[in-house]
């Protein structure tokens, strides 16, 4: 009986916030110009927590080792895959992707993989990072 | 004296579209002041031709759409869909697999029930709670991440097996994990089941009897908190439940008694909590070494599944409950012919009619989130008075405000 969650609440008040203030500490008033103090070094970023090994990122392709067979646009659930047929090669639009490595797992000369890159937000989903080719 | 009135009650339609809602409702409440009279409820406004757009791929596709039928359930949906291919298809699971699916869905019904222990505290305003028990859930989710490389959407399961293994360096952050939810589980339960605050607002609050929850088929925590003895795992055993050591999580073993009321639906999830724990490292320990799919060649597979004809069934518990899937093949296409799928909550809507009966409005939040629907059909509510003719709405901030409310007053 009583009220059980006082002690858990002052406890609290004597903690470190578990928070990680990624990239910086507060909001910046500039997004861009932040940015270009980073660039410049004037401004030290906050390190992200680190992901844990077999994160499912940005896909990494190696064109040089693809033959073309289509078998990861077969499996694709998103539809993300576009096979381009002069080249045959293939195209990954990211802003459909939904991370399951599917094709990862069902490509015959492993020329796909995951990387551990989970920064990806964009306003423009054709925009230069979020296709793969 | 004034002149004589008769007394009429006010209708409160709740719903019926909410978009976060995974099953949407609408739910109609007569009202006499405050108590709540009768409710009628209507299902199927959004339709999202999941199961269309699934008969239109072939398995593997199916998959990862089966796993966003529900956003809590992403391993026990997939599963259930796997296993009824793996039953029309006949394929064979290693056991090495079957293993460490309940691993991944017994971590799945840990982070479900903390994260609806959290709701539920939030329904009743003591929000200090939902944040005691969501910084547990992330260590389960942090957990999900470190095993399966995503933390909600698994993606983790495929036909005839899964996809990745745990292997032994990653044991130690398992258990280190399991040893921080066997500390703080007891620090959840003094919460949870000794606070002044949650007693007030759940003993004796939404009873469902035992004879009403048999009637409506009610199903996972809502039926065995009224002391029904369900459960999918112990009754016909999948993966590898038979092998563990498992029983009926009903109330009465921590209480010694059923009432069937919001306070023991907390009790059965807490308990369940602390049983999924030891299922995991009764899973882990028991594991043999071996094969994780049957077949690694998905085209191979895809062909295989291609060829055959036959339907199947897979029966699943799922944190909320049993979810069904039923997958039939033709034999000419790849694609399945029929895939029908019943989620849990499905059964235990019904169940909200006899809980709600006699009860007051502000207790409609509470009451509703202990089956552990989605919250959000009180997202929208209209008070229609017809004597007056004046209609007014309530949305959910209002209604949450007036459980709040409630609480401060019982407290006073």
């Amino acid at each position: 009986m009583g009220f059980s969650m006082l002690r858990p609440i002052f406890t609290q008040m004597f903690k470190k916030p578990w928070t990680n203030k990624f990239p910086v500490k507060y909001t910046p008033p500039n997004t861009t110009k932040l940015l270009e103090e980073v660039a410049a070094g004037k401004v030290q970023i906050n390190p992200p927590i680190e992901t844990p090994k077999g994160f499912r990122g940005k896909i990494k392709y190696d064109k040089e080792k693809c033959i073309g067979c289509k078998l990861c646009i077969r499996v694709c659930p998103c539809g993300a895959i576009e096979f381009k047929g002069k080249e045959k090669k293939i195209k990954i639009y990211l802003a459909r992707c939904c991370f399951c490595s599917q094709c990862n797992d069902v490509c015959p000369v492993n020329c796909l993989s995951m990387s551990d890159e989970f920064l990806l937000a964009d306003v423009d989903k054709y925009s230069k990072d979020l296709i793969v080719e | 004296m004034a002149k004589s009135t008769t007394k009429t009650t006010y209708q409160i339609p709740i719903g019926p579209i909410h978009p976060a809602l995974k099953e949407p409702v609408m739910f109609e409440f007569e009202i006499d002041g405050e108590k709540i009279i009768d409710v009628d409820v209507s299902l199927g406004h959004v339709h999202r031709a999941i199961e269309w757009t699934g008969m239109r791929r072939n398995p593997i596709q199916v998959i990862y759409l089966a796993e966003r039928i529900c956003g809590i359930c992403s391993f026990v949906h997939p599963m259930a869909f796997c296993r009824a291919v793996e039953s029309a298809c006949d394929i064979d699971v290693p056991e090495r697999a079957h293993y460490l699916r309940v691993v991944h869905a017994e971590l799945e019904r840990i982070c479900s029930h903390l994260l609806w222990a959290g709701v539920a505290a939030h329904e009743i305003g003591f929000d200090t709670v939902l944040f005691l028990t969501w910084e547990m859930r992330e260590k389960a989710l942090d957990l999900t991440e470190y095993l399966t490389g995503n933390r909600v959407t698994k993606g983790i399961l495929t036909i005839g097996g899964i996809r990745r293994d745990v292997t032994s360096d990653q044991l130690p952050k398992i258990n280190e994990t399991l040893q921080y939810f066997k500390d703080n589980f007891e620090k959840l339960r003094h919460v949870f089941l000794d606070d002044k605050t949650f007693k007030m607002r759940s003993v004796d609050v939404g009873i469902l009897t035992k004879e009403d929850a048999l009637k409506l088929c009610t199903v996972g925590p809502t039926a065995r908190a009224s002391g029904i003895k369900k459960d999918t795992r112990v009754d016909q055993p999948y993966a590898a439940y038979g092998d563990l050591d498992m029983t009926y999580m009903t109330p009465d073993i921590l209480t010694g008694e059923v009432n069937g009321d919001v306070y023991d639906r907390i009790i059965t999830r807490l308990l369940e909590v602390k049983q999924s724990i030891e299922l995991i490292e009764q899973a882990l320990d028991e594991a043999p070494s071996g094969e994780l799919v049957s077949e690694p060649k998905i085209p191979k597979l895809l062909s295989y599944i291609k060829k055959t004809k036959g339907e199947g069934v897979g029966r699943d518990e799922a944190p909320r409950g049993e979810v069904f899937h039923y997958v039939k093949f033709d034999g000419e296409h790849e694609n399945p012919y029929t895939w029908k799928v019943r989620a849990s909550t499905y059964n235990n809507i019904l169940a909200w009619i006899p809980m709600l009966k006699g009860e007051q409005i502000a207790d409609i939040p509470i009451v509703a989130a202990s089956t552990d629907p989605c919250m959000s059909c009180t997202n929208r509510v209209t008070i229609v008075d017809k004597k007056n003719k004046n209609n007014y709405i309530l949305d959910k901030e209002q209604l949450h405000r007036i459980c709040i409310e409630k609480t401060r007053r019982l407290m006073r």
